[in-house]
């Protein structure tokens, strides 16, 4: 299997995940959406190092997109967590006070 | 006692002392009176009871010099480096000069003392009189002023002096015509505020004419002191051979005109009758020894700058504003009326005196008059009180029980008032009657004649209305239910002194006062004024060419004249008032159309206001309507214009500068809401915009070369 393989998949969970995160109206799926840019982008840099002279650096990058997506979830859940106490709606359309 | 002579390094300063003491008093009341007991009555008291002293003291020099023969009695502070020069210029810059300094003579000392002595008797009597007035710390304070006043007037030396004080004693009696204007309580406020406003700006017109006189004197001779006038004028005339230059005939008029303001003459006499809407005190300062007499006194004391056609004029205004006069108060029914009326005619007989040349007889009538006529005042003032506020005569009778020492004090001055015989009038009118006989004897006819027709009838009328004043108010039985009782000693004291001086005051220094006719002796004033000490000089204009023989007989017949005269208005006055008993009906239900004229006063105050007070009316309301339509027209639509243009600069401002600054807001505005559309809040929106911007820098990246 070849590079193009990785890239088309990797293309897919990211066109997927934008459009999970721009249309729909749970705040929950805009997250999971932003989850999968980053999983794409794990791809990404996964089948890169597979087929390089120098495997080790893309893997690295890869633990840290992971780590780093761990830490946005948690500040993400709790951040919508609250959200959720305030306006009492999952809508990301419903959280439009800054506007004013 | 033999009297020290005149000595002028002190006497100045007593009399500048004795002149200024009642202001000291005045100032007090004003300003602490409130708070003394009494208004501070004492004080004014006081003041010029020591100012009389000092004036009966200074007299006594007078006398005493006078009678030694020799040099006569005239002393001018100047001449001993003691005057206070108002126009002091610095000694390099030399300017005109204008010293102020004091005249001390034998008229001016008779006149000081009379005056020191009448406002302390005035000023003691008031303390009884005003007792209950609230504001009699005002009216003893205005009083003393009023005395200031006319004794700076008779101690100047000099026209202007003399003016200042003319007006500051116009300005009293206005303060003091007016006292019950400002006492709400008062019936008779609103026309003692018009008397006292009557009485202000009819003495105004004479006020006018003075100053032009004394104008156009300064401009000719540069100078206002009295004795250098005089020796001007008198070498002016000179070189002129006797004859008066025209500018200085009319200097005289205006001068007369001054004396006609302030003597209460025809036809300026109408503000003396209303000015008794003041306290009676005040009327008796007013009619004895300040206002009208200052009159009298400045024609004595400009009788050389008199040209003898304004001589003439006024003898014929005097004699007969005295035959005026006295028929109008043989009309009236009113006490005080009666004695204003009075006042009037027997200013008329001095005002004819100076003018048919016997200053003398007119100063010694003026000096006379002031002792009766304050007593007859007092003793009228001592009736109201009395009586319960009671005026009018047809409402009085038989006092003579209920107020004994009134009574006998009214029926002195009446006496001399009226030229009984050894009473001080008597005297004083003897001699204007001589003076008038004279002058007729001299011109065979003329202003002499005139004069000794109208002033012996005017005698008899005096006689006839004093009499009928006292038969009124006095004899019979009485006319109301009320019971009148004898007033406070402090007024019954001035009363009694004034009644004796009443009496004795014509002839207290003459030789022998019981022979009649002892033609040579002269009573003390005139030995105390004669022409040469008044003037320096023999003034011009005095009767010539009388021989003694002549003259005898025409002081006998005076002297005829003036008892038949007297005798006359006293019997008629009992014929009617006691014998026949009758009472005077009021005014407008007289049975004789002449008595009904007389009663108001020939109608002169409707034909003073028919011809002076409606014109000038009807001028003020035409200056008003021009004022309004032209003045307030002009005025107004100026308003107008600027108002336009206002209205105009605001619409510019408005349209142009405050339209520039909106659009501009307005555009700022736009731009915002235009920006504001893309900040809509919505996080997915701007994840679009930060996606499409990704991807457009990632396109640019990519596709440039």
């Amino acid at each position: 299997m070849g590079l193009g393989a990785y890239l088309c998949v990797s293309a897919a969970l990211l066109v997927i995940g934008i459009a999970l995160m721009l249309a729909r109206r749970n705040i929950l799926y805009v997250l999971m959406g932003l989850e999968l840019i980053l999983n794409a982008a794990n791809i990404n840099f996964v089948a890169f190092a597979r087929f390089s002279a120098s495997p080790l650096d893309g893997r690295m990058f890869a633990i840290f997109v992971i780590i780093l997506a761990a830490a946005e979830a948690a500040v993400a859940l709790a951040i919508i967590l609250h959200v959720v106490q305030l306006f009492h709606s999952v809508k990301p359309s419903a959280v439009d006070r800054l506007r004013e | 006692m033999p009297l020290p002579d005149f000595d002028p390094t002190t006497d100045f300063t007593l009399l500048g002392v004795a002149a200024l003491l009642p202001l000291v008093a005045a100032v007090l009341c004003w300003v602490v009176g409130r708070r003394l007991p009494g208004g501070g009555g004492f004080l004014g008291t006081l003041a010029t009871g020591v100012a009389a002293a000092i004036g009966l003291f200074l007299f006594g020099h007078a006398l005493h010099q006078s009678g030694a023969g020799g040099e006569p009695f005239r002393w001018f502070s100047r001449e001993h480096g003691l005057s206070f020069d108002v126009l002091a210029s610095r000694a390099d810059a030399p300017g005109p000069s204008l010293p102020f300094g004091i005249l001390y003579d034998g008229l001016g000392s008779a006149m000081f003392a009379v005056v020191t002595t009448i406002s302390f008797l005035v000023h003691l009597y008031s303390i009884g009189y005003m007792r209950e007035d609230p504001r009699r710390h005002v009216y003893f304070g205005n009083i003393g002023l009023f005395t200031t006043a006319m004794l700076g007037l008779v101690l100047a030396d000099n026209l202007l002096l003399l003016f200042v004080c003319w007006e500051l004693m116009g300005f009293a009696s206005w303060l003091l015509i007016g006292h019950y204007a400002h006492d709400p309580l008062s019936p008779r406020r609103e026309l003692s505020a018009r008397a006292a406003t009557k009485a202000f700006l009819t003495t105004r017109i004479g006020d006018v004419c003075l100053l032009l006189a004394l104008g156009m004197l300064y401009s000719h001779y540069g100078t206002l002191e009295l004795s250098q006038l005089w020796r001007v004028v008198g070498e002016e005339v000179g070189r002129n051979s006797g004859v008066f230059p025209e500018w200085l005939l009319w200097t005289g008029m205006l001068i007369l005109v001054g004396v006609i303001g302030k003597s209460a003459q025809f036809p300026l006499h109408g503000w003396l009758p209303d000015a008794m809407e003041g306290p009676t005190p005040v009327s008796a300062m007013i009619h004895a020894a300040t206002m009208v007499a200052a009159g009298v006194f400045l024609l004595g004391r400009s009788y050389p700058l008199l040209a003898p056609a304004v001589l003439d004029t006024a003898a014929v205004v005097g004699a007969f504003t005295a035959i005026f006069a006295a028929t109008v108060a043989s009309a009236q029914n009113g006490i005080k009326a009666v004695l204003a009326w009075s006042t009037i005619s027997q200013l008329g007989f001095m005002v004819a005196a100076v003018g048919l040349g016997g200053v003398v007889a007119g100063m010694f009538h003026m000096v006379t008059h002031a002792f009766f006529k304050a007593c007859l005042f007092l003793s009228a003032g001592s009736v109201i009180h009395g009586s319960a506020n009671e005026h009018d005569l047809s409402r009085m009778g038989g006092l003579r029980k209920s107020m004994p020492i009134t009574f006998a004090c009214m029926a002195l001055a009446t006496m001399a008032i009226a030229g009984v015989p050894l009473f001080a009038g008597f005297y004083s009118k003897d001699a204007i009657l001589q003076v008038a006989f004279e002058r007729a004897a001299v011109d065979h006819g003329g202003p002499g004649m005139f004069a000794s027709i109208a002033l012996p009838v005017a005698a008899a009328f005096t006689s006839f209305y004093m009499f009928r004043l006292l038969f009124l108010a006095f004899f019979g039985a009485p006319r109301t239910a009320h019971q009148a009782h004898e007033s406070h000693w402090t007024l019954l004291v001035p009363l009694i002194v004034l009644a004796a001086l009443s009496v004795v005051g014509g002839h207290l220094w003459v030789a022998t006062p019981m022979d009649l006719f002892a033609h040579d002796v002269q009573p003390w004033f005139r030995e105390l004024v004669s022409l040469t000490s008044l003037y320096g000089t023999p003034a011009v204009g005095v009767i010539h060419g009388i021989d003694p023989d002549q003259s005898r007989a025409i002081h006998s017949s005076a002297l005829a004249v003036s008892i038949a005269a007297a005798g006359l208005g006293l019997v008629i006055a009992w014929l009617v008032y006691v014998r026949n008993a009758r009472t005077p009906s009021p005014s407008e239900r007289k049975s004789h159309a002449l008595s009904r004229a007389a009663a108001s006063s020939y109608h002169m105050d409707q034909l003073a206001h028919a011809v002076v007070v409606a014109p000038v009316r009807s001028l003020a309301r035409l200056c008003a309507g021009v004022d309004r339509h032209l003045v307030d027209g002009a005025v107004v639509g100026g308003g107008w214009a600027a108002r336009l243009a206002g209205l105009l600069s605001a619409a510019f401002d408005r349209v142009v500068v405050d339209g520039a600054v909106n659009a501009l807001g307005a555009l700022v505005a736009l731009c915002g809401s235009l920006l504001r559309l893309l900040q809509t809040g919505r996080i997915q929106q701007y994840a679009a915009f930060a996606l499409i911007g990704g991807i457009a820098a990632a396109a640019w990246l990519i596709l440039s070369p």
